[in-house]
């Protein structure tokens, strides 16, 4: 079986964003544009965060609501076909934790692949990167 | 280029309007952050202005490391200070910097005055201008920057700058807050805001930033990281924060308590960094793209002053100055009595450091009878009366009569006014630092650009020298000096948080901005470092700057230090040597 990314600890997050950055580099840049994952705080900071990532559905609404069959299920999470998406960003809707992220200025869903680079890149043992 | 960072937003807040300049060449030659920075305070803040006057700019700016690395999170800020009438200099982490630079910036230039308050909301579309009337007046600035980031709402990552009362009614050392728990704290840029009737500012960026050797961009990461996280230098920040710095500078007689009339309480402090983690820390975070999380806030439970059964739970961000400031300099030695006091700071947008000393001259001033309850209007300052403290910041911050404003221009203001100079503890007018570790310490609050002991910290040269076991000569302190200072000018051109300074090493430097296509060597670095040093002099000069004329508090050289008592004409020998060498233009940093 693949590896799912995993939120194990989410009080020992900082607010960092050393995750999403590190989503953003799987491009090759740096920014935040590009990143499928993201850190909302729980109504001010000092209450704590929560980390917002795809948790590869069984049973994947964004890929059931999509119109064009652009968004399709592989072993662990989902794939996006990029070609074939036409940026209604009914995936978006679709997700009921709001881990489908949205890349404005390509009109396309951004959606975690598992791959894992995230918890590398996290100083503090929030993430994980695990066999399913 | 990478990520619009040439790209200089000009904000004409007298006619709400907003443009864009390509400055790709500017970049280009003086990096980002400080070296930008003081160019276009150059070129936009007419000489002799008053700072309160709308011709006083504030300039922000970011570094072509922002966003791209971890641990360039800062954002330097410029403008001319009303506290001290000259260069006014201040770096602020939070989500500022990445905020701007994702919005597609690089620098941000605020001109002229609102006829109206209001805030301002930054994007990569531009600015909105957003009425702020029913903001004028809270008497939060907390409450102030969440009513504005709720009504912008929307989507990107976001920053929020914002005044409190003390901005808004002038304080010269009103400070901005960010992000609740970080500041643009010293020099009054909270004060250019108020005088400016800009009660925010609210930037939201998202934006992508390609770079084009993707494969050396993501190595340097990747080792950069690794040392981060590895490093012993950052485990200081990270786990006790820069409160650590308590006990050892009490164990060693460095560290001022009431008004500098005692340097330390031996090796267990009433105050220190394990006892306030291990009491009262409630929750670590970190500025944007920092693995470090230096900010330490303190879950504060307070009763109800009358209901019972009523608490309320307040997070206070606690730093070493502060504590020092409100603190030990005070007298205040429960650590809740301190936090209470930063909270007070926090909501009334003052300076939590000029304030401290402010309040700490005012109370050996009463206790020598130069003042009376006539002057300080009913109240009685002593020595760990928190209490009456937090009633005092509350009267500077709303400036209610003439004692209270003097009190809000600072201890060589109220000074003048009323005397007691000797031990009015302030260099180049700005307050002294919680650093009395020797004569390193104080000829960086003399010759740093700012007077700020981040300028060149000496305190770390005065512990080199006490491991040493020998002084250096006050030439060679000069030299010292300035060339940290000049060093901090790459750093803060990039823009690293100091924090890092020892990760970032000249290759580290110089492997950063290969991997993004800007080509530079450590020695020119080092020599526009020098060069931005000397810019900032040439501001400061512009505007009166006089290094004969400074102060040296009596009080600096009847406290010893750990380095001995300090002899006046060490410290004036050592400033004129810095004096000549910034005028003479040979390069002083090689090593």
């Amino acid at each position: 079986m693949g590896k799912r990314l995993r939120v194990v600890d989410v009080e020992r997050c900082v607010d960092c964003l050393l995750c999403a950055f590190a989503c953003a580099r799987r491009f090759g840049g740096g920014g935040l544009a590009k990143s499928a994952i993201a850190v909302r705080s729980v109504g001010g900071m000092e209450r704590g965060f929560v980390v917002v990532v795809c948790r590869a559905c069984e049973d994947p609404p964004c890929q059931a609501v999509c119109p064009v069959g652009a968004i399709r299920k592989v072993e662990v999470g989902v794939r996006v076909d990029a070609e074939r998406c036409i940026g209604c960003g009914m995936c978006v809707e679709a997700c009921a934790i709001g881990a489908v992220q949205w890349d404005v200025a390509e009109r396309k869903p951004v959606i975690c692949v598992h791959c894992g680079l995230c918890a590398q890149f996290c100083p503090h043992g929030v993430l994980a990167h695990e066999e399913v | 280029m990478t990520g619009g960072l040439h790209r200089v937003l000009l904000v004409d807040l007298a006619r709400h309007r907003s443009w864009v300049e390509d400055r790709g060449r500017l970049f280009a030659e003086r990096l980002g952050g400080a070296g930008v920075a003081i160019e276009l305070l150059h070129e936009h803040c007419p000489e002799g202005c008053d700072p309160m006057a709308p011709e006083n700019p504030i300039v922000v700016a970011v570094g072509p490391l922002t966003s791209l690395y971890p641990l360039a999170s800062k954002t330097v800020a410029m403008f001319k200070s009303p506290h001290t009438g000259n260069l006014g200099e201040s770096h602020c982490g939070g989500r500022s910097a990445m905020a701007l630079r994702l919005a597609g910036y690089g620098a941000m230039v605020v001109l002229g005055r609102s006829p109206t308050p209001v805030y301002i909301s930054v994007d990569a579309d531009g600015v909105r201008f957003r009425d702020a009337r029913t903001l004028w007046g809270m008497s939060s600035s907390l409450t102030a920057g969440r009513v504005m980031l709720e009504r912008e709402g929307g989507a990107g990552h976001r920053t929020v700058l914002r005044i409190g009362p003390a901005g808004e009614n002038l304080v010269t050392y009103a400070s901005v807050t960010v992000e609740t728990y970080r500041h643009f704290g010293r020099l009054g840029m909270g004060t250019v805001m108020g005088s400016k009737n800009l009660k925010g500012i609210v930037i939201a960026g998202d934006g992508d930033m390609p770079v084009a050797d993707r494969g050396a961009y993501q190595k340097t990461y990747r080792d950069l990281y690794t040392r981060a996280v590895r490093s012993p230098a950052m485990r200081k920040y990270y786990e006790l924060g820069t409160p650590e710095n308590l006990g050892p500078l009490s164990a060693m007689g460095a560290l001022p308590v009431r008004n500098l009339q005692s340097t330390g309480y031996g090796a267990e402090p009433p105050l220190e960094g394990e006892t306030l983690a291990r009491e009262h820390l409630g929750r670590r975070l970190a500025c944007s793209h920092c693995p470090t999380a230096c900010i330490h806030l303190a879950a504060l439970r307070e009763p109800h002053p009358e209901a019972p059964y009523f608490y309320k739970t307040t997070f206070v961000s606690y730093d070493y100055e502060p504590l020092y400031a409100l603190g030990t300099m005070l007298g205040v030695e429960r650590p809740t009595d301190a936090l209470h006091l930063l909270d007070a700071a926090e909501h009334l947008g003052l300076d939590a450091m000029s304030a401290g000393v402010a309040l700490a001259w005012a109370t050996e001033a009463f206790e020598r009878g130069l003042l009376d309850e006539s002057v300080t209007e009913g109240l009685r300052p002593a020595w760990g009366d928190a209490r009456g403290y937090a009633a005092m910041l509350g009267r500077i911050a709303r400036r209610t009569g003439r004692f209270y404003t003097r009190l809000g221009e600072g201890v060589d203001a109220a000074a003048a006014a009323y005397g007691g100079a000797d031990y009015a503890l302030a260099f180049g007018r700005l307050e002294m630092p919680g650093y009395h570790t020797g004569p390193g310490a104080h000829l960086t609050h003399l010759t740093g650009a700012r007077h700020s002991h981040l300028d060149s910290a000496g305190y770390a040269i005065d512990q080199q020298d006490m491991k040493a076991g020998q002084p250096r000569s006050p030439g060679e302190l000069a030299r010292a000096l300035l060339t940290e200072e000049a060093r901090r000018q790459v750093l803060s051109s990039l823009v690293i948080c100091f924090f890092a300074r020892g990760l970032y090493n000249a290759d580290t430097c110089v492997a950063c901005l290969s991997a993004v296509e800007e080509k530079w060597q450590w020695d020119e670095l080092m020599a526009l470092g020098e060069d931005i040093l000397r810019r900032k002099h040439a501001f400061k000069a512009r505007e009166g700057f006089d290094f004969d004329a400074l102060r040296i508090p009596a009080r600096t050289l009847e406290a010893p230090t750990p380095l001995g008592t300090l002899s006046e004409e060490t410290l004036r020998e050592a400033t004129s040597e810095a004096q000549r060498l910034l005028a003479s233009g040979e390069r002083f940093s090689r090593e």
